[in-house]
């Protein structure tokens, strides 16, 4: 069995959460320059310009381009012929978001109890999903979830009469409910199907798909360009003042379900699309 | 970036909050101060015990931001604006008190922009996630209360062309109710 140190991977996450904060991945960064190519709103332009110059500043300055640095969330994919030496595997990633944050000067945004309210000052916990997969190698998924497009989130249980249109209607109305606040143009990851916690979490995976690739599964494939179209016809456009761009991108994600269920889960992301991904 | 901007200074006086209008392009320089969620209702607690607020807001601009923590060499962190919906409890009470602006991201409720009209106040939206963009308009920073919020900390800053957009006016205009309404494809 294949080992890795526990500190190795602490010092992997540090600098992942760094990165996440200052440096927008690529598939965002196109995504906004066909933005500003389309956008037909003189105001929205603007906008898109700003938040271009502001990706190049955080990128060429190393300093996190939205000032909220969000709550720390991974998705691991862990070998079953792979170990960690010296710990468990979520302490590891804790150790190092702790690190990242406080070398990084990362916002702590993470209060240790939803009610009482104290800020941990660590930004941890951090929220970490684990898969076990074939081979012997340990891929990481950071995001850096901010809370503005958190917040305007939503799921449902539909009925299988609802069916598609039930689905898209329910993904349009979330997108339409939120107007400005998720920081428009956003992303929006939906999850369909599994069960309640499974389509949330299916919501969230979908925000890892890259912008620019189509989703493999024709029918979905078939819904996002469809969606993406309706939800730019919405008008609200760049950070909801009007305009033709209001979404980047729409990533669906889909899982089997009871003959009685069709939950649909909407996650919604801002522009500030920040995630890193890194295979020990 | 378009010429056609409005260059405007803080305190806000009646005549530059009269002719502000929904869609403007302006540019903030002078004093504002900081705050969002925690602060606000500290400043609320304030206010009904009868005490005083950390600072005069008459006139005044509050922009809604946490910054990251200031590197060494830094006025202050990234700094963009906070969703606004949520210090829309707080924001009557401080225009009562003779706050004049507001800035943050997203639209208002009804009882905030009902009382931006009755006083004569205006509601700013700035770039959500705009953060290096704004905190290089930001020259000077200084915590003046609530130390212990840490991002959440109440500040004064001192602005030079802070890049903003008038979303609510004086005269009761809202730029979310008519911005889209030119670009909507039904």
């Amino acid at each position: 069995m294949r080992t890795i140190p526990s500190t190795k991977i602490s010092e992997t996450v540090r600098k992942m959460c760094i990165q996440a904060a200052c440096e927008l991945p690529r598939d965002v960064s196109d995504a906004l320059e066909k933005a500003a190519a389309e956008e037909k709103s003189p105001v929205g332009r603007d906008i898109i310009e700003r938040i271009r110059e502001n990706v190049r500043l955080g990128r060429e300055e190393q300093r996190p381009i939205c000032q909220d640095t969000g709550v720390s969330v991974f998705f691991i994919q862990k070998g079953c012929d792979v170990g960690v030496d010296g710990g468990t595997l979520g302490n590891a990633i804790n150790t190092g978001v702790k690190l990242g944050y406080e070398d990084g000067y990362l916002r702590k945004s993470v209060v240790r109890h939803p009610l009482d309210r104290v800020n941990t000052k660590t930004n941890t916990p951090a929220v970490i999903h684990f898969e076990e997969v074939e081979g012997d190698k340990l891929t990481i998924c950071m995001m850096a979830k901010g809370a503005g497009c958190e917040n305007m989130s939503r799921l449902r249980m539909l009925t299988p009469a609802q069916g598609e249109e039930g689905v898209k209607d329910f993904i349009v109305e979330t997108v339409k409910k939120g107007w400005a606040n998720p920081c428009p143009p956003v992303v929006v990851g939906v999850g369909i199907g599994g069960t309640f916690e499974v389509c949330a979490l299916l919501a969230k995976k979908a925000l890892l798909g890259d912008l620019g690739e189509k989703n493999p599964d024709p029918i979905l494939a078939r819904i996002e360009a469809e969606l993406l179209e309706r939800i730019n016809n919405l008008g609200i456009g760049p950070q909801g003042l009007g305009g033709t761009v209001t979404a980047l991108g729409v990533r669906i994600l889909a899982h089997p379900c009871h003959i009685a269920s069709l939950p649909v889960a909407v996650n919604m992301e801002c522009h500030a699309h920040r995630h890193v991904k890194v295979t020990l | 970036m378009s010429n056609d901007m409005k260059k405007i200074t803080t305190p806000l006086t009646s005549e530059v909050l009269e002719d502000l209008k929904i869609g403007d392009r302006v540019l903030i320089s002078g004093v504002m101060y900081t705050s969002r969620d925690a602060a606000h209702k500290r400043m609320l607690d304030a206010l009904d015990r009868g005490e005083d607020l950390p600072a005069d807001l008459a006139g005044q601009i509050i922009y809604y931001v946490g910054p990251t923590p200031a590197k060494p060499g830094e006025v202050i962190g990234s700094a963009g604006p906070t969703t606004s919906y949520r210090m829309d409890p707080y924001a009557v009470r401080l225009m009562e008190i003779g706050l004049k602006g507001m800035i943050g991201k997203g639209a208002r409720g009804p009882a905030v922009i009902e009382a931006m009209k009755k006083h004569g106040a205006v509601y700013f939206a700035a770039i959500g996630g705009a953060g290096v963009v704004i905190a290089r308009s930001i020259k000077e920073a200084e915590v003046i209360a609530y130390d212990d919020l840490g991002p959440e900390a109440m500040r004064r800053i001192v602005v030079e062309e802070f890049p903003a957009v008038v979303a609510n006016d004086v005269h009761g205009g809202n730029l979310y109710e008519v911005g889209y309404k030119e670009f909507r494809k039904d």
